[in-house]
């Protein structure tokens, strides 16, 4: 069957609101702790009080004889779980304790407050040992990890290094440090679990469905077909929430013992510990140029934590070997296992916390070469991926500074550091380059007519703030040629088969693609009556694992490039951004709208990293000290003034049927450095230490 | 246990809690009300605001048995049936938020904030909007549209 589509107007390229939008402002949209599941009851989770040791005893009498207490969940009376690769879900599996703020029993209650009461009443009895939880320069335990997250080599040489630098004009060597960030998403990590014949239905803030039933099924020693994973509507997650986290384990172990659903949902607290953080980093880079700025070679060195209970090596300097050309170039990753919670996934992993540090010094270095930092980086454009010596699939770097020093105001800027001041504020520019690659993986649609003329696409896919659905929709309709509201995009259910996870920016990329085989391949089977206004029995279901696989040898990574205008108050050190734009280079913006909301979201993340958060160790008992919204500062409104994002034309027909590239990380890359750049530029300091704090910026 | 009367959204209740119980709790567990959301029971994200006696209060720090006799209104009860508030469909247009989870309390806080505004006869222009509203943290970063969505209906 065919339509006639030529009267329709493409529906990829509106500003289109949410779809779910009507049903997040009338509150009506229900997260996975607040489905209505009748005799539900609750889990509490009980945290370890040392750092490390081993649990000798749990005394359960107390919180046993308080009415309401349904059980208590430990090591002497959880079922065994088969072993899997992520330790932290290994709830109850042993009596070692390998951070502070680890599961080690729970309570599960009829009322939330019962649970709280009950778990207060457990009492753990501890044998400590001694513990190590600080990342420093020169840590004896040191080692280099097989590879980096997910997949990438450790270290990669070209040339000599020290060579290069011995023959350079120009060198700057600075160590950069930045700090543990924690995701801090505002719905907390939560799970609801129901046992029924022997299955598991576990609703989940998650951001991929389809692998978390995989994952579960594992531990438990399920046929992944007995596992079911939902995840209608999940409130940020930015990594925290890609694979499942410790509270979904005790969810589904709870509700396994007490023998009726049961629900958890982690505290603000303990988010603090069991579900991700980004590393803090320590990273040397070491850049030779000639005098005209031309690299000859770039040295990155990054140092990061990982705790012992499951290796989590962050890929930090990988973004170093795309960026920029040098004839001698070196990266490279060390790690020290600590007895600290696990670090994880936070919005461009690697990518931001190296491009802090390679983009602060590129600032250095154009300032010791006495060139435009834009120029520099014009100047070290480079044809081909260096790292593969391949080619770029496009790659507008040049254009997204161009026009973003264009739209900025940034012709005709004095390079003067700590030369203007306006009253009792300092005030500088600063630029920074973003990158942050376009992945894809194998993703399977439905596309269904219905008896209605209507249409339901179904994917596993997970709207976690990015405006997935929306797009979604917007392709699905495209690829019929209908108008979108004749669509119905149903995600974040694990039935609907394999899908790509809502991390790494490839959510649209790879969901996108099978969505639009799926449409295109149910308007071209025989029996579909589609279109025909009447009923029919047209249904396809696709895959496109033979597609990723046959994708041609290509660099494919978007680019950016952020401006930021600072006031630093002279005596206070008080840091505000009047000015900050976003220039971005992305393939086919899908929904201006949505997109610019995620640009935004990222840019402020970054600008966060700069300036707010901070996690902050404490040494004698091995826990994040300032683990709650009062001490972790995250920004507020007040601390956002005008805030723009565009992005530059750039057509690329080597990604996917859209032509899109992912854009939920770009944002945050690069903005942290471009921040750090404007205040030296402001007042002189060159800040090399994540958040740039008033005590680093006053005398 | 004990009775406590509550006027939730124009509607009479007559409820048996628990002396523990939060608003923020009866709502969402024993009401099925569960548009107020819990970010930090702590009130240090607003992600839980509500109205409370027509002014913006954090719902996860009101113990339930302390407002006997009440009136709430939580983000459920902003639209006249199917019609949207002002600042919904602001919200909605602006793209005011991205998972949707600090909304509700956004909502309720811009509500009770334009008020207030009102009352003390104050003009809101941005900053003044950033100020008042600086007590809803959004993880997502959507601040920019969500100060544009109450600037236009302020």
């Amino acid at each position: 069957m065919t339509l006639d589509t030529s009267t329709l107007a493409p529906a990829v390229g509106l500003p289109l609101s949410r779809v779910e939008g009507r049903e997040k402002v009338m509150g009506e949209a229900r997260y996975a702790y607040e489905q209505p599941i009748e005799g539900v009851a609750y889990a509490a989770a009980i945290t370890s009080t040392i750092a490390t040791g081993e649990i000798t005893g749990v005394d359960a009498s107390a919180a046993l004889a308080i009415p309401g207490v349904l059980a208590v969940v430990s090591r002497e009376n959880a079922p065994r779980l088969a072993e899997v690769d992520d330790g932290e879900l290994m709830l109850f599996q042993s009596s070692g304790v390998a951070y502070r703020g680890q599961i080690v029993a729970a309570v599960v209650a009829e009322s939330l407050e019962t649970a709280r009461e009950a778990a207060a009443a457990v009492a753990l009895d501890y044998r400590p040992t001694a513990h190590d939880v600080e990342l420093r320069s020169g840590h004896p335990r040191f080692y280099k990890p097989e590879k980096v997250n997910p997949s990438f080599p450790t270290d990669v040489a070209h040339g000599d290094l020290d060579a290069g630098l011995a023959a350079a004009e120009v060198v700057v060597d600075a160590t950069y440090t930045t700090q543990p960030i924690h995701n801090n998403p505002m719905e907390p990590h939560a799970s609801l679990a129901v046992w029924e014949d022997g299955g598991l239905t576990l609703y989940d803030s998650i951001q991929g469905s389809w692998r978390a039933h995989n994952e579960i099924a594992a531990l438990f020693e399920l046929e992944p077909e007995r596992v079911r994973v939902i995840s209608q509507h999940v409130g940020g997650g930015f990594g925290s929430k890609g694979t499942p986290r410790p509270q979904a384990v005790l969810a589904a172990l709870a509700a396994r013992i007490v023998g009726r659903p049961v629900k958890v949902a982690l505290t603000r607290q303990q988010l603090f510990s069991m579900v991700g953080y980004r590393t803090p980093t320590i990273q040397r880079v070491r850049l030779g140029a000639s005098r005209d700025g031309r690299l000859r070679a770039i040295g990155h060195d990054a140092f990061e934590q990982t705790s012992t209970v499951r290796e989590f090596a962050e890929q930090t300097t990988i973004a170093t070997r795309h960026m920029y050309a040098a004839p001698d170039r070196l990266t490279t990753h060390r790690l020290v296992a600590l007895d600290v919670p696990t670090p994880s996934w936070m919005r461009a992993p690697g990518e931001c916390p190296g491009m802090y540090a390679l983009e602060s010094a590129m600032d250095e270095l154009a300032i010791a070469c006495g060139l435009d930092p834009i120029e520099l980086r014009i100047a070290n454009e480079p044809e081909r991926d260096p790292e593969k010596d391949i080619p770029w699939s496009s790659r507008s770097l040049v254009a997204c500074l161009r026009e973003g020093a264009q739209r900025f105001g940034w012709e005709g800027r004095d390079p003067t550091p700590g030369a203007r001041r306006d009253g009792r504020w300092l005030v500088g520019t600063g630029v920074a380059a973003s990158t942050y690659p376009a992945y894809r993986s194998p993703s399977q649609a439905t596309a269904r007519l219905d008896a209605d003329g209507g249409f339901t696409v179904q994917i596993a896919a997970a709207d976690i703030g990015t405006g997935a659905r929306t797009v979604l929709t917007q392709i699905a309709a495209d690829a019929l040629g209908v108008d979108p509201s004749q669509v119905r995009m149903e995600i974040g259910d694990s039935d609907f088969g394999q899908a790509a996870l809502a991390g790494g920016s490839m959510g649209t990329a790879s969901w996108g693609s099978a969505v639009v085989k799926a449409c295109e391949a149910l308007l071209t089977q025989p029996t579909s009556s589609a279109g025909t206004g009447q009923q029919g029995e047209g249904e396809v279901t696709v895959n496109t694992a033979d597609e990723v696989k046959a994708l041609s040898k290509l660099s494919r990574h978007a680019f950016g490039a952020q401006f930021v205008e600072v006031r630093v108050d002279a005596d206070s050190g008080e840091v505000r951004l009047p000015r900050v734009l976003g220039v971005f280079g992305v393939g086919r913006v899908i929904n201006p709208k949505t997109a610019r909301s995620q640009f935004i979201g990222g840019m402020i993340m970054g600008l966060s990293m700069a300036l707010h958060e901070e996690s902050v160790m404490d040494r004698e008992f091995g826990d994040y000290l300032n683990h709650d919204l009062a001490q972790y500062h995250v920004p507020v409104s007040a601390d956002i003034q005008e805030i723009d994002a565009v992005w530059v034309e750039e057509d690329d027909d080597e990604l996917n049927p859209m032509g899109s590239k992912g854009i939920g990380e770009i944002g945050i890359v690069g903005t942290a450095a471009a921040v750090a750049n404007a205040v030296h530029h402001a007042t002189g300091k060159r800040v090399r230490d994540l958040p740039i704090r008033l005590d680093r910026l006053v005398d | 246990m004990t009775e406590i009367a509550l006027r939730i959204n124009g509607e009479e209740h007559r409820l048996e809690i628990d002396v523990r119980t939060t608003l923020l709790d009866l709502l969402r567990e024993q009401l099925g009300l569960t548009g107020a959301k819990k970010g930090c029971d702590h009130g240090q994200c607003g992600a839980c605001t509500i109205l409370l006696d027509g002014r913006r209060a954090n719902a996860c720090l009101a113990l339930a048995v302390a407002h006997d006799g009440a009136e709430l209104v939580t983000v459920e009860g902003l639209a006249a049936g199917d019609d949207l508030h002002p600042l919904q469909s602001a919200f909605v247009e602006r793209d005011a938020f991205q998972c949707g989870y600090c909304t509700p309390g956004q909502l309720c806080s811009a509500a009770g904030m334009l008020a207030e505004a009102e009352a003390e006869g104050v003009a809101l222009d941005a900053a003044e909007i950033r100020e008042r509203m600086s007590g809803n943290l959004c993880r997502c970063g959507a601040y920019p549209n969500i100060v544009a969505a109450i600037a236009d209906v302020a």
